[in-house]
């Protein structure tokens, strides 16, 4: 089934069956594969995305419900790697494998959307179900607080 | 398709094997690589190729091959950081490239060992690789200086420039000749002293690269005509495939095939093919949709009655029997049954699994010529050798294309193992490239996990409350009685316990099991760390100690020990008066050369809920190359080890792991992380220990001591999240 879809502003019509999830859209039809698989059961977050702002678990979202929304993922969250989580991301060294940070940052950058400067309590509540196996939960933390900074 | 965000910093190369340099990135990398020059790295990137690790290009950059796996510890940093070191160039102009497989095998291992694991890639590779910089500098220097009619030592390399009197060049002007240079020996490499860049704190070159989805991993290779495949082996691992009926999915949307794998009789080694099926179709999720809904028969044989419960139980029993000696002081178990006071607890260690973040996966596309592999091993030479072997060609037609891991932990060692076959076969029999990726539940029950470990240790105290003789019998489970997984056997950690004990027992037993086994993140450590240090707090309350003060005055021979443990008083200002609820505990584990020892804080509320508030870490590795990195992954390494120790473990029935996905097997999170500070007690000179590992293993004892220390509980198993904490 044909299904029009707006990604990071883009529009790109799919042929899927609309109960695919939109992590499968975007990583095995689009190409987009900055979106991570992790568990596909919405427990990791390394599949966060945000729709028309929020962040989701793309590996929750069915194709089909997402006509009409604006999907933004990683690839979509900045021009050229200069959104405030970027930069403190960059600035501190977050990662170390990577493979979570996708979902992190865009979790990160729905909090800091919502919530200017979160307070620890609100880091961790946004954070809960964004899992990182190598531990930088420190650094993520301390990323946020400094993204808070730059993008004050 | 998305555009790709190329750093400077961080070379993607986009054309074939070309340069040696494989790369991520691409999206249509092998389709145009049926070109297969003989040395397909001579073709160079950019720039002239001074030895198989250097590339200097007339622009000043400079590009480093790593032929090592970026899992996350920081290994492409750390082998651009030393080559950079020697050869004495901008840190600003150096650019990473993975190096190509394929061209180290062909070449007698050109790069010596491209296997990245037991922390060593530093501690013990540092001296080729700093080599291999020093004699590339070498060789440019001397090019230079019969260029100008001088001698070597009047040529002075530094920052990029050849220098001599009035004369001046970049390096990349004498690269062609230098790379033709033979020189009477080869210059030493340089003392820790003479560092200029090694020791300052270098932020990671892949950094950039892992904040934008840029990074490409295994799980995103895409190529022209790639199908997808969905793999499900037995439950019980090693059962035998009965059936399976492909009619009630053949005709679901995108289903190309099903595909049964067969273990091969008699081979049942951690590589080795299970039998399992495998559905493929035109995307993954069509491919996994219609495999759980493949009707499939199994024979799991007798593994099916085996259970977390009784292997448990059947330990308990072990322990009651004699093992294989490892250590057998006379007398020792004759001062333990004469001694009026002795100490004896029993200890035991869940299986956990390596639970990276990218599931396990591989994409294979065998041709008539050659074979094409992407993998997320942690030894892209080993993949080679793996799918060679799979599918009886040459290895020199195998090209395997490095990307970034999405973790290791000792998981991913030879060649990424099992699915690496499976994707060689299925692409084979199929002809068409394949991805085979496993789902959650798939990876971690047919990961290859970290032994279970029971111990049972005994000491006697004497008069100044110190232990005069120990008792320990330790066993654990790997599948075919693997006597040696890496460094780690059975009483790894225990029977090499730093403490000066007078008189030593020291017993093992290897149990067989069906569960695949493996290395993970500081082998043997890792479980037995546990038993030795909260057995070590055992004894030292037992003689009326400090179990700091204990260690201290039981490793009073041993200077790097002495220097860790004083160093460790000094900072984290451990206490042993705190109110009821807080407690304090110590432990320290020796890990690949490298003694960490840790100090934790907890809080345990009335009703029981336990917060680990700190843990201060003090490690001694020698030599520090990159103290940012180094920092990473003690955070990294200590947070990884207090999850498995506070909420893992994973849980056994009918023969197979029922805890398969986040739901069920837990990882620390965010809100249990706790505040962690890490200092180094270096001892220098020829010490060199690894630190991707060695910072995990003291954390579970020590927050076992701490927990101890505030609620008079003695935690002797893990998960503690099994255990009522509460307290009056």
């Amino acid at each position: 089934m044909a299904i029009n879809l707006t990604i990071n502003g883009a529009a790109h019509n799919v042929d899927v069956d609309p109960d695919t999830p939109l992590l499968w859209v975007l990583r095995d039809e689009i190409g987009l594969t900055g979106t991570k698989y992790g568990c596909g059961i919405a427990r990791c977050g390394s599949c966060t995305v945000h729709v028309d702002g929020q962040p989701a678990k793309a590996c929750q979202l069915k194709a089909a419900s997402l006509v009409g929304k604006q999907v933004t993922t990683i690839e979509g969250l900045s021009k050229d790697g200069n959104h405030p989580v970027q930069v403190a991301w960059k600035e501190i060294g977050v990662p170390q494998c990577g493979y979570c940070q996708s979902g992190q940052i865009m979790s990160a950058a729905a909090l800091l959307a919502r919530s200017r400067n979160p307070s620890e309590n609100e880091i961790e509540q946004a954070m809960a179900d964004n899992l990182c196996r190598c531990g930088t939960y420190l650094r993520i933390k301390a990323g946020i607080r400094r993204a808070a900074q730059i993008g004050a | 398709m998305n555009a790709i965000n190329l750093s400077r910093r961080f070379f993607i190369q986009s054309s074939l094997a070309a340069s040696g340099g494989l790369m991520l990135g691409f999206h249509m990398p092998m389709a145009q690589a049926a070109v297969t020059d003989a040395k397909p790295w001579k073709s160079a990137v950019t720039g002239v190729e001074v030895n198989a690790w250097l590339v200097l290009d007339p622009d000043g950059s400079v590009t480093i091959r790593i032929p090592h796996t970026e899992m996350g510890q920081g290994g492409m940093t750390s082998v651009a950081l030393m080559i950079a070191e020697e050869l004495d160039v901008e840190w600003s102009k150096v650019k990473a490239v993975f190096a190509d497989p394929n061209r180290h095998l062909r070449n007698d291992k050109e790069y010596k060992v491209m296997s990245t694991h037991g922390s060593q890639l530093v501690a013990l590779q540092h001296p080729h690789l700093m080599q291999a910089g020093a004699s590339a500098r070498e060789r440019l220097k001397e090019a230079a200086a019969q260029a100008w009619g001088v001698t070597r030592d009047k040529v002075e390399a530094k920052q990029g420039v050849l220098k001599s009197g009035a004369k001046s060049a970049p390096y990349a002007e004498f690269a062609a000749a230098a790379a033709k240079v033979t020189l009477d020996k080869e210059p030493a490499i340089k003392d820790p002293s003479q560092w200029w860049l090694l020791g300052t704190g270098t932020q990671r070159l892949d950094i950039p690269n892992k904040v934008d989805g840029s990074a490409q991993y295994a799980i995103d290779t895409r190529l022209p005509g790639m199908v997808y495949a969905a793999v499900k082996a037995s439950p019980v691992p090693w059962g035998k495939l009965k059936s399976f009926n492909f009619d009630a999915i053949k005709d679901r949307p995108g289903v190309i095939a099903v595909v049964d794998l067969r273990a091969v009789e008699g081979k049942r080694g951690q590589p080795d093919l299970q039998d399992a099926v495998a559905v493929v179709a035109t995307s993954w999720y069509k491919a996994r949709t219609a495999l759980d809904m493949l009707p499939v028969e199994w024979d799991f044989g007798e593994a099916a009655k085996v259970s977390s419960k009784s292997m448990s139980e059947n330990a308990k029993k072990v322990l009651g029997e004699k093992g294989i000696l490892t250590k057998d002081d006379p007398k020792a178990l004759e001062v333990i049954a004469a001694s009026k006071k002795v100490v004896t607890a029993d200890y035991e260690r869940p299986f956990e699994t390596h639970l990276r973040m990218e599931p396990i996966n591989a994409t294979v596309h065998v041709q008539d010529n050659r074979v094409d592999v992407w993998s997320p091993t942690q030894d892209q030479s080993a993949a080679i050798l793996l799918v060679a072997d799979q599918l009886g060609v040459d290895p020199k037609n195998v090209y395997a294309h490095p990307m970034f891991l999405g973790g290791g932990f000792g998981g991913n060692g030879g060649g990424g193992t099992g699915v690496t076959r499976q994707a060689a076969e299925i692409s084979k029999r199929l002809k068409r490239p394949v991805k085979v990726l496993w789902s959650r539940e798939e990876d971690v029950a047919q990961d290859k996990q970290r032994p279970m470990s029971a111990a049972r240790l005994s000491a006697s105290i004497g008069d100044k409350g110190l232990p005069e003789a120990i008792f320990t019998r330790a066993l654990w489970y790997t599948q075919d009685k693997q006597n040696q997984i890496g460094p780690a056997t059975a009483d790894y950690g225990i029977r090499n316990m730093p403490y000066n004990i007078p008189l030593r027992h020291h017993e093992r037993h290897n149990l067989d099991t069906h569960i695949p086994s493996s290395t993970h993140r500081g082998p043997g450590a890792n479980q037995t760390g546990f038993i030795t240090e909260v057995f070590a707090d055992e004894m030292a309350l037992a003689g009326g100690w400090n179990p700091l003060d204990w260690r201290i005055e039981m490793t009073k021979d041993k200077a790097d020990w002495q220097h860790v443990f004083k160093t460790l008083k000094e900072k984290a200002n451990y206490r042993t008066d705190l109110p009821k609820g807080e407690g304090m505990g110590i432990a320290a584990v020796e890990c690949h050369g490298t003694i960490a020892a840790a100090c934790a804080t907890v809080s345990v509320t009335r009703r029981g809920v336990l917060r680990v508030e700190k843990i201060v870490i003090v490690a001694d590795c020698g030599h520090v190359i990159n103290p940012h990195a180094a920092k990473e992954q003690m955070e990294g390494a200590a947070c990884y080890e207090l999850g498995h120790a506070w909420v893992g473990g994973l849980d056994i029935r009918d023969g197979r792991i029922v805890n398969t996905n986040m739901d069920t097997y837990n990882i620390l999170r965010m809100d249990q992380m706790p505040e962690i500070e890490a200092h180094f007690a270096l001892s220098g000179g020829k010490k060199w220990g690894g630190m991707g590992e060695p910072a995990g293993p003291p954390v579970p004892p020590a927050v076992a001591n701490a927990i101890f220390a505030a609620t008079g509980k003695r935690i002797r198993t893990t998960p503690f999240r099994q255990y009522d904490l509460s307290w009056a």
